[in-house]
């Protein structure tokens, strides 16, 4: 019997999708094992009473609430450890995402406890939870047993689906913290900004994606054309690399921190595959790639594969589909 | 400022990479490089230095692993450290994440730096979390996946993506940061300094030297068991074509969209 802890990111008083995965799976995974899910929430005035008694709805019976600076994972690290501490969880469930990783990791360290990330399944084997983890380019699968008092599970992005089975408001407890002096040394300045312009790639049926294989911001070009030639519904996306890089624009972006689509058809050019970019695109209907480097992972999860110099290709390919469309 | 930057030896990325079967971890024998996602920390730590802002006063390379780490440590002396530390013990075999992390942060620890650089991944198997772990060990402040860093009233001015945008950061020394691949593009060692990088000082410490719990590390110190694997479920493989006649090539991908009515 043991308890789980979630914890849910939330921005301008929306609660974040993948930590109510983690809530949903929570709640499934304690009530195989005799337990709980609660959920932890920092943040300000924006965390009312009825936004937290909602968690309720995805199964979460208590809502430790702590007032703190958000967006940043060491005052959730804190919280999340004192709450542990009193109450004696045996789980800690994350929905992934980049703050789900720094504070299941930190709080590895502070309890001294095992943490597996990446994790695409959850079991109860035995009373116990058991990780699934893909690994070596999801070659295979890895699964973690934990030892001691409290296990760390950090799951890979969309890894959970959010169901709303209960009805119940959620209990919420109020928890006074104190911060550990290193947690209050990195403050937010600007959070959620937004770069280049708004591009919808999310209601496309056919999407072009550029990585950095197109070679260099201009090579963009190649994109854009062959996604006219398609006409209709189809845009242009980017890998979070060519837009870190500043080659596209941020509302483009695919993968982990970016958007999740599932187009009918996904052409990837010059995208090696990397696993932060499948995990946004891998339910597409149609998957080709175009790169030059035959053991580019993209290959192993593409319907079709070209290996070749996508500047060579992608301008034929252009014209081949506006010949088509025209005739 | 005295800069620490975590390094270290990965597969090759042309190597395949598998699981030993009678040990249940990950074959790292064959070809091996340095992270490539740690070169980007180096270059960091360099662009720090030449930048002006603040003294650097030395950059230490600091790596965990089997003899034939050394070698990373050497690829990060001739990308601009100036000495190298290396932690190598059997007790530390078969350490998981959180006890790789406590046993990076007792070697720092030691080092007493005022800002410890990684990169925000590696190539072979741990990803995105060893900063925080350390970070945490050392209470200090952590940020990941840095793609911006410049120093600012004796701070750290951060940028990164974070779930619902860039996030600019102000992070007080002495920090754990960890960077992204778009952070810098790393420069080509000279061979000069390829050729001196092994005439640079390299410290060998063991677990003792640096005062670790031997009941926090290896396979026994370590919370999570790992050994047991399966195979994922079967997908079927796709269709590859090799482009030699790019007319051809382009007939072929229209004929496969047009068999969808993707076109």
């Amino acid at each position: 019997m043991a308890d789980i802890l979630t914890y849910v990111l939330h921005y301008e008083g929306a609660l974040n999708k993948n930590s109510l995965g983690a809530v949903s799976e929570g709640a499934k995974r304690a009530a195989e094992i005799g337990g709980e899910c609660h959920a932890v929430v920092v943040g300000g005035d924006d965390l009312t009473d009825e936004l937290c008694q909602t968690l309720g709805s995805y199964g979460a019976t208590k809502v430790f609430r702590a007032q703190g600076p958000e967006g940043l994972a060491p005052p959730v690290i804190d919280v999340m450890a004192k709450v542990i501490e009193e109450h004696g969880h045996g789980y800690a469930l994350f929905g992934g995402g980049l703050l789900g990783f720094e504070i299941g990791a930190g709080l590895a360290a502070r309890r001294h406890a095992g943490v597996t990330m990446e994790v695409t399944a959850v079991r109860a084997e035995d009373g116990e939870l058991v990780a699934e983890r893909p690994i070596l380019g999801d070659s295979k699968i890895s699964v973690s047993h934990y030892r001691g008092g409290l296990g760390i599970i950090i799951g890979r992005i969309n890894a959970f689906e959010t169901s709303q089975a209960g009805e119940a408001a959620a209990e919420v407890v109020d928890v006074e913290i104190d911060y550990s002096p290193w947690s209050t040394q990195a403050t937010m300045i600007q959070r959620g900004e937004q770069r280049g312009a708004d591009v919808d790639i999310e209601g496309a049926d056919i999407l072009v994606a550029g990585g950095r294989g197109l070679g260099k911001a201009e090579g963009f070009q190649l994109a854009e054309d062959l996604a006219a030639a398609f006409g209709g519904s189809s845009a242009v996306a980017a890998t979070r690399a060519v837009v870190d890089a500043g080659w596209y624009p941020y509302a483009a972006q695919i993968g982990q921190t970016g958007k999740t689509v599932a187009p009918k058809l996904y052409l990837a050019a010059g995208i090696s595959g990397a696993i932060q970019h499948k995990v946004g695109m891998q339910s597409s209907e149609n998957i080709v790639a175009i790169n030059k480097d035959a053991n580019a992972p993209i290959f192993e999860f593409s319907d079709l594969g070209i290996v070749g110099d996508l500047n060579k290709i992608l301008p034929k390919l252009t014209e081949a589909v506006k010949a088509k469309k025209g005739s | 400022m005295k800069i620490c930057v975590l390094v270290k030896e990965v597969p090759d990325a042309a190597v395949e990479k598998r699981i030993d079967p009678s040990t249940g971890r990950m074959d790292r024998s064959g070809e091996k490089n340095l992270n490539p996602y740690d070169t980007h920390a180096i270059e960091a730590a360099m662009q720090l230095r030449e930048g002006g802002a603040v003294d650097v006063d030395e950059i230490v390379a600091v790596t965990m692993g089997p003899e034939s780490a050394v070698r990373a440590l050497h690829k990060a002396v001739s990308l601009g450290a100036d000495r190298s530390v290396h932690l190598s013990d059997p007790s530390l075999a078969g350490s998981d994440v959180a006890a790789t992390g406590y046993a990076l942060s007792k070697a720092l620890e030691s080092e007493q730096p005022d800002l410890v650089l990684l990169g925000q991944q590696s190539d072979d198997g741990e990803c995105y979390t060893i900063g925080a772990v350390v970070a945490d060990h050392l209470k200090m402040p952590s940020l990941t996946q840095v793609i911006k860093m410049d120093v600012e009233d004796g701070a750290l001015r951060c940028e990164r993506q974070a779930e619902y945008g860039y996030d600019t950061v102000s992070v007080a020394l002495p920090a754990v940061i960890s960077v992204g691949d778009a952070i810098n593009e790393p420069r080509y060692p000279s061979l000069k300094a390829i050729m001196g990088a092994k005439k640079k000082p390299l410290g060998n410490v063991t677990a003792g030297d640096v005062g670790i719990d031997a009941a926090l590390v290896g396979a026994d110190g370590s919370r999570v068991q790992c050994g047991e694997f399966k195979d994922p479920p079967a997908k079927a493989a796709g269709q590859i074509i090799e482009d030699e006649n790019t007319a051809e090539t382009v007939e072929k991908i229209i004929a496969w969209l047009d068999e969808r009515k993707l076109i």
